[in-house]
């Protein structure tokens, strides 16, 4: 395969912009960040062709993607629902939202919908700890999830 | 909406680059004094000087430094970062070209956390804006020479990538795994080069700084802490949100405020913060007392603390990196030594084996994640003895 060149726009000491190679390490996580969105999840495949792209090792780039909890090796739901299991969300009732969406979905926590439209997780702290109990839809933020709300949610998804 | 409450500097109005138009008439070294002799320090928990750290910086000789921001929140309980990014972006990034003047950088990051993925495309317009108005790109409202663009760059769901080398070494494409330091990041940053790592909060406050003086800024907070705090506050009160409160307020002030009744426990710093009971209500939030990044988690007095200690231990196992043996192997020893005392089995012997792990992980582990494990576990087993008997051997 051959290596491919990626530019960005630099400002350089006399104040001209200019367009440069850039292909170091930094863009992987932009790179995984695209594949991720694009494709739903990063296979071998693709990890292979970053590898080559930046001149490290694929199994470097496995490293990476294993470390981030947004980042999988295995494709998921085409949608992602992250329920806040932190204390102010469990407090406020995380637990109980959790539990009508396995309902609602037939599935656990961690799991996939047989036809791949959702994925139910816990996540960390989600930064809406004043809307608790919170979750996040794909990228969005929705606050004070109520049990009721949850058939209406899973409808909205394409 | 959430309940915010505005208090004298984070909140207050500015007009939009007053402040930096100031900054550069004057000279770098005037702008660095300036932010000394305010006394800001860092608001993401740690309190380290910004005048210290930028000086630093600045000092070090290269051609290439850095200007990133911390914009990872992932603290339980925390999310003034969140209303500041959707509220005053313009007033972050504005503090970080002053900064990247102060310290002659030319290119800078917000390293944003995943989960505000959905903020990414407005953020990105006004840095837009900001290159239309001249206030980013090549030579700065015309100041010579002085050139300087920031970029977005996303994390990807790491709470351990809050800690700045972590944060660092994620940029460079590797795995959140903080650094061995010194060497510090105003040395030794990103690719290299000295690049300084503050927290939003801190450069929302530096236009501020900039505009009012140091003396405008110090009269506000007590003498060793100037200026204000955002509280994220959460759990059981009336009223959760965003409150900028001046260093110096006790927590039963702000409990006051946020209409808390039947108190029995505050969690401040968040996880990795204390348990406060109430006789310790009187302590006030500042840095020579009770700091904090800004989680204020409040508990009535239906609830169990121990669930909340094992809540904290159970946070910690899913985002320690496991790069460091106190951190990765502590973790799951103090959840089953939680398990143990909770079910009435644990005696006298095997509870200070635990505070002495608890001893070994705060002296040994690498990063602040694996040294601030122990402090919500012991503090609440301390405050909390009549929710649990240990086995007298």
């Amino acid at each position: 395969m051959t290596r491919m060149c990626y530019v960005t726009k630099k400002i350089t000491k006399d104040g001209k912009e200019e367009m440069i190679c850039d292909d170091t390490r930094a863009r992987l996580m932009e790179f995984l960040h695209n594949e991720q969105e694009e494709k739903g999840y990063i296979s071998d495949e693709a990890m292979q062709s970053m590898a080559d792209c930046l001149g490290i090792h694929p199994v470097e780039v496995y490293s990476v993607v294993t470390f981030y909890s947004f980042l999988t090796t295995r494709p998921r739901g085409q949608n992602i629902i992250r329920v806040s299991t932190c204390m102010p969300c469990v407090m406020a009732g995380a637990e109980k939202i959790v539990e009508t969406f396995e309902q609602a979905l037939g599935i656990a926590a961690g799991e996939t919908t047989p036809d791949k439209k959702v994925s139910l997780e816990r996540t960390s702290c989600i930064g809406m700890c004043d809307q608790a109990p919170a979750i996040l839809v794909n990228d969005r933020l929705v606050g004070k999830v109520t049990p009721d709300m949850i058939e209406g949610i899973l409808k909205d998804l394409a | 909406m959430a309940e915010q409450y505005s208090g004298p500097v984070v909140f207050s109005d500015l007009e939009p680059y007053d402040a930096l138009k100031k900054v550069l008439t004057k000279k770098k070294i005037d702008v660095l004094s300036e932010i000394r002799a305010s006394n800001l320090r860092g608001r993401g928990g740690a309190g380290f000087p910004t005048g210290i750290k930028w000086n630093l910086a600045a000092t070090a000789k290269d051609d290439k430094k850095y200007v990133v921001c911390n914009a990872d929140e992932g603290e339980p309980g925390t999310f003034k970062d969140r209303v500041l990014l959707l509220e005053m972006p313009e007033r972050l990034f504005e503090g970080m070209v002053i900064a990247a003047y102060a310290i002659g950088a030319d290119e800078g990051f917000v390293y944003l956390r995943g989960e505000y993925h959905s903020f990414f495309p407005e953020l990105e317009k006004i840095l837009q804006k900001m290159r239309d108005d001249k206030a980013l790109g090549a030579n700065i409202f015309g100041k010579d020479g002085f050139h300087f663009d920031i970029q977005i760059r996303m994390g990807a769901g790491a709470y351990v990538c809050g800690e700045e080398t972590a944060l660092i070494e994620s940029m460079e494409g590797q795995r959140g795994e903080p650094r061995n330091r010194p060497p510090f990041p105003v040395n030794t940053g990103y690719n290299g080069c000295p690049t300084i790592v503050n927290n939003i909060e801190t450069f929302v406050n530096v236009p501020q700084i900039m505009a009012r003086g140091a003396d405008w800024f110090k009269g506000f907070g007590t003498e060793k802490s100037a200026g204000t705090k955002l509280l994220s506050v959460s759990g059981d009160c009336e009223r959760p949100g965003v409150y900028e409160v001046e260093y110096g307020i006790s927590i039963q002030d702000v409990l006051n405020l946020v209409g808390a009744k039947d108190v029995q426990a505050v969690q401040v710093g968040g996880a990795s913060g204390i348990c406060l009971a109430p006789k310790d209500f009187g302590r006030v939030i500042a840095f020579e007392d009770v700091p904090t990044g800004g989680s204020f988690m409040v508990f009535n007095s239906s609830r169990r603390m121990l669930d909340a200690a094992e809540n904290f231990l159970e946070f910690f196992k899913e985002e320690s990196c496991g790069q460091c043996t106190p951190c990765r192997e502590g973790i799951p020893v103090l959840i089953e030594g939680l398990k143990q005392i909770r079910s009435g089995m644990c005696g006298t012997e095997y509870f200070e084996d635990l505070e002495s792990l608890c001893e070994t992980m705060r002296l040994a582990s690498k990063c602040g994640l694996g040294q601030s494990v122990p402090n919500a576990f012991l503090s609440i087993l301390d405050n909390f003895q009549n929710e649990y008997e240990l086995v007298s051997k």
